[in-house]
């Protein structure tokens, strides 16, 4: 049950693109063509489905305040959480070449499908941005980690099918010069992003009673979406 | 500007309006729009740029000769990182609150192709004045936009700038609210920031015809 929360919580309501918009610079460079955009996708999730979990046991056994206690008593008051950011991002990028060596190596065929976009995943906010909300979010499993970064990764991927489907149905349209290419990619993805919205009540609704207890654990609410929105709430209120 | 050769003035000037990283270069949207709820975030955000950019820049271009260009992405990631991490640990330090607002999006300053990209077209080729110039000139056009939405999403969105009520208070109806005034709560929410990107963008190209796209 955990399992399937978490799988749909990341695809739809916390989706990287539309509630975060990590990886968009990517996503608006390389969502011209849906093929392009495809293979860019499946590396996203490919390399997310590695380095979520990766990233996992570095933060509980090597970084967290109190990690290093496995090591013997007199480790357990080091709190090395400031190093995260160059942890994580050292592991994407060394796991990053050593797949593309892999993938080289053994599978010519998937190396050209997905060869030319690895070294551009290396920069990619979302995926350092997956590892980052896995941390911050408190993540308790290795198997909950990896459902975390695969689930991340198909939220992704269904964002750039989207608006490269789009895109290329909208070349026939008449758009006003100045908002042509960039600016009119910018408004859809934001009216795709309120659609999105809509996905927010989908895990909350009926069973109220039972579900806060079970996310709070999960999920701690640092995020700034659900704060903009909890003020806008009280905004209403206040105006109502 | 006495201090600059023409050519020097030109990487500042040019990045902060016809070659802006964000509206033109397609760089660094990630983190420009989720913090941009808040005036306040987006300048500390613009500032924490300015400084890993600049820095950053300086360092690549010193040791740009003996990076070995195979491994130059992880060379590249590591300075970023590093100057980050200090970006973090002083606003952990000095602004908790704001650095609490900011969660995760310190950290993605480090993947920001802003960074990235500058180091990489730039900062690789040119010696460390320039680039440090040409960093300065990056992020300040990159912070300029982010000023820019953050100024109208606080203002439209809760009628505040700093945190200061500039068009009367909501609840005692005074300044504007007393003429039926409402506050749009939509621009405080993550999609509206696109749709002012991309109204930002619609307004700088009909002034500057020659930047429009052609497919």
């Amino acid at each position: 049950m955990e399992h399937i929360e978490l799988f749909f919580k990341a695809i739809f309501i916390d989706n990287m693109v539309f509630a975060t918009f990590l990886g968009m610079c990517s996503y608006l460079a390389v969502s011209k063509k849906v093929a392009t955009a495809v293979g860019l996708g499946a590396a996203v999730i490919f390399v997310m489905a590695i380095t979520v979990p990766l990233n996992w046991l570095l933060d509980v056994y090597l970084l967290k305040d109190g990690a290093l206690a496995w090591l013997g008593p007199e480790y357990a008051q080091y709190d090395l959480s400031f190093l995260s950011f160059i942890m994580f991002i050292a592991t994407i990028a060394t796991m990053v070449q050593l797949v593309e060596i892999i993938v080289e190596k053994f599978s010519p065929a998937l190396y050209n499908s997905l060869g030319i976009f690895l070294p551009l995943i290396a920069v990619n906010c979302a995926i350092l941005g997956g590892s980052l909300f896995m941390q911050s979010r408190e993540i308790q499993t290795l198997g909950l980690a990896f459902n975390y970064g695969v689930s991340s990764g198909i939220g992704w991927f269904l964002a750039i099918l989207a608006i490269a489907a789009i895109r290329e149905k909208i070349r026939y349209s008449n758009v006003p010069p100045p908002l042509r290419g960039l600016g009119i990619t910018f408004i859809i993805t934001g009216l795709m992003a309120i659609g999105f919205m809509s996905f927010g009540g989908m895990l909350t609704g009926g069973d109220e009673e039972e579900v806060p207890t079970k996310q709070t654990a999960i999920v701690k609410q640092v995020e700034i979406k659900k704060e903009a929105i909890d003020i806008a709430n009280n905004e209403k209120e206040i105006t109502e | 500007m006495g201090l600059l050769s023409k050519k020097d003035a030109k990487l500042i000037t040019d990045p902060l309006a016809d070659n802006n990283p964000i509206t033109i270069q397609v760089l660094g949207i990630c983190s420009a729009l989720a913090i941009t709820a808040e005036l306040k975030a987006s300048i500390v955000m613009a500032i924490s740029v300015i400084f890993v950019l600049a820095l950053g820049n300086v360092v690549i271009s010193l040791i740009r000769n003996i990076i070995p260009s195979k491994i130059r992405i992880i060379v590249q990631l590591v300075i970023a990182a590093a100057l980050v991490i200090i970006v973090d640990q002083i606003l952990k330090a000095f602004a908790y609150e704001l650095s609490k607002t900011l969660s995760v999006f310190v950290g993605l300053i480090i993947t920001n192709c802003i960074i990235m990209g500058r180091f990489e077209a730039f900062a690789l080729a040119n010696g460390p004045w320039k680039s440090f110039l040409d960093g300065i000139g990056n992020s300040a056009g990159y912070g300029i936009i982010l000023i820019i939405v953050g100024f109208f999403r606080e203002l439209l969105g809760s009628g505040t700038l700093l945190g200061i009520k500039v068009l009367g208070d909501a609840i005692e109806k005074t300044g504007v609210y007393a003429y039926g005034y409402e506050n749009n709560g939509f621009m405080l929410l993550a999609p509206m920031a696109l749709i002012t990107i991309g109204i930002i963008i619609w307004v700088q190209r009909s002034r500057n015809t020659a930047l429009i796209e052609h497919n």
